[in-house]
């Protein structure tokens, strides 16, 4: 089969469309091919924060350079992506996660990050209706908010804009080696190179891959303007988001351009169908009450649900994909996917790398962490 | 002598006597504001069900935006806001 396209995106979430933009930007020909709708996946269903993560080297890598091609775009954004400079407030409760506000003050600074120690009285300044007694934060000024599905509309445009085709309302049902992607209709098509972006469905294409759902709730109020002016996490949230076994909730508030709050969150592992559990979001508030007691006041408008792209090691993987049964590369097909709850913001770094390996230009910052054959190559089961 | 018929509210600013065991919203048309709240797009909306249901007779009660006020009875001393929104 002769490739239709340098290169063939499989997701039209906001990590396919921005490697859309990517490929388009150097020169490559791209089709975009999507089953249901622009942003409908795990791009719709997450909060749209722009951070900086420091859990690893790599994680703070992709995530610092993913927030600077953000503020790149930011003056060219419509208002529909509700771009918020409001940067994030990392709570400390008492004094021992204080100590852990020292130690991530001292990482940021080393990576550059413009981060602020803030304690007692002023934290209060900055969020009156955080509860009293709380020792201090960590203000993170340069982190933002954006409105995911209609960012991933808009970069999709842009990619089209510069020559990438788009396709939609036909499901892939297979991707094999050599580049050929089998439609749901029997539909064939092959590309130089496939790039898997379908989040957590990837393993429906690619079997075999490290990467587990995650499952995650969160809450809508109706507009309350002021309520919250950072969006405010809670500084045991890595602890937490840690725990690969057990069903977990976190502190993780954000204010919304229109005013609303959207509530988080909730991480669970195998649960696989969507609906909405009761049990979790009772925890999910209790907690969010006990950061900002007013809130039982406000208005709760929606609930949802949505799955992350967990990879066991909390970075994506960019790259070739690994064959299912030798492990090895496979020709043509390549992922980007495992984004967990980082995917809005590492979209942009994600993107820039792919398309600069597949041109053979050396990316910006090391790609290696990202190598999803970095599992497939070790001995023994993928955990 | 207060009437023990009557409590008093601030109604946007302006002291509005209303009969006991009426609803806010029957004050709020009475006093002639037809708006109660602005939708996000910023169009002025008013009451539709008065049961409850549709949310759109909302107002500001002592600072806490969005109450229905066709299901809250007028209290003394209540202050309310019509279209405190942006």
């Amino acid at each position: 089969m002769k490739p239709g396209a340098d290169v063939l995106i499989i997701g039209a979430g906001i990590v396919g469309v921005a490697c859309a933009l990517e490929c388009a930007r150097v020169g490559l020909s791209t089709l975009v091919v999507e089953s249901h709708m622009v942003g409908g996946g795990a791009t719709g269903a997450g909060m749209g924060h722009l951070v900086v993560m420091d859990d690893s080297p790599a994680q703070i890598a992709l995530t610092q350079l993913s927030c600077a091609l953000w503020k790149e775009l930011q003056p060219d954004l419509p208002g529909s992506v509700e771009y918020d400079a409001c940067g994030t407030m990392w709570v400390a409760a008492d004094h021992e996660e204080m100590a852990e506000v020292e130690r991530k003050s001292h990482i940021y600074s080393n990576a550059g990050i413009v981060s602020e120690v803030v304690t007692g009285r002023k934290l209060y300044e900055y969020e009156p209706n955080l509860r009293p007694g709380l020792s201090g934060g960590l203000r993170v000024k340069g982190d933002a908010v954006i409105y995911p599905p209609t960012a991933a509309a808009w970069l999709l445009d842009q990619a089209i804009h510069k020559g990438s085709k788009f396709q939609k309302g036909q499901a892939v049902r297979e991707v094999h080696e050599g580049g050929i992607v089998v439609f749901e209709n029997g539909d064939r098509l092959c590309a130089r190179t496939v790039v898997v972006a379908t989040g957590a469905n990837a393993t429906k294409l690619v079997p075999g891959i490290a990467l587990k759902p995650r499952k995650g709730h969160l809450i809508i109020t109706d507009r309350y303007p002021g309520h919250i002016r950072h969006q405010l996490i809670e500084l045991g949230y890595l602890k937490n988001a840690h725990q690969l076994t057990q069903d977990t909730v976190a502190f993780n508030v954000q204010p919304r351009r229109t005013g609303q709050l959207l509530i988080g969150s909730s991480r669970q592992y195998g649960a696989l169908d969507s609906r909405i559990e009761k049990s979790i979001t009772a925890k999910m508030l209790e907690r969010a009450f006990w950061y900002l007691p007013h809130l039982k006041d406000l208005l709760c408008l929606r609930v949802w649900t949505g799955f992350r792209a967990a990879t066991p090691d909390k970075v994506p993987l960019i790259g070739p994909a690994p064959n299912p049964v030798t492990g090895r590369p496979m020709e043509g097909v390549w992922l980007a996917t495992g984004h967990e709850g980082l995917g809005i913001t590492t979209s942009l770094g994600t993107a820039r790398i792919l398309a600069d390996r597949l041109v053979g230009n050396t990316p910006s910052i090391p790609w290696e962490p990202y190598e999803p054959l970095r599992f497939s190559l070790q001995k023994g089961p993928i955990p | 002598m207060s009437d023990p018929q009557r409590v008093n509210i601030e109604l946007n600013g302006r002291p509005v006597s209303v009969p006991v065991g009426h609803t806010l919203l029957s004050a709020v048309f009475n006093a002639g504001f037809g708006t109660t709240r602005t939708s996000v797009t910023g169009q002025p909306r008013g009451p539709l069900c008065g049961m409850g249901f549709c949310h759109e007779c909302t107002v500001t009660i002592d600072g806490l935006f969005h109450q229905r006020s066709c299901m809250i009875t007028v209290r003394q001393g209540m202050v309310v806001e019509t279209v405190p929104l942006p």
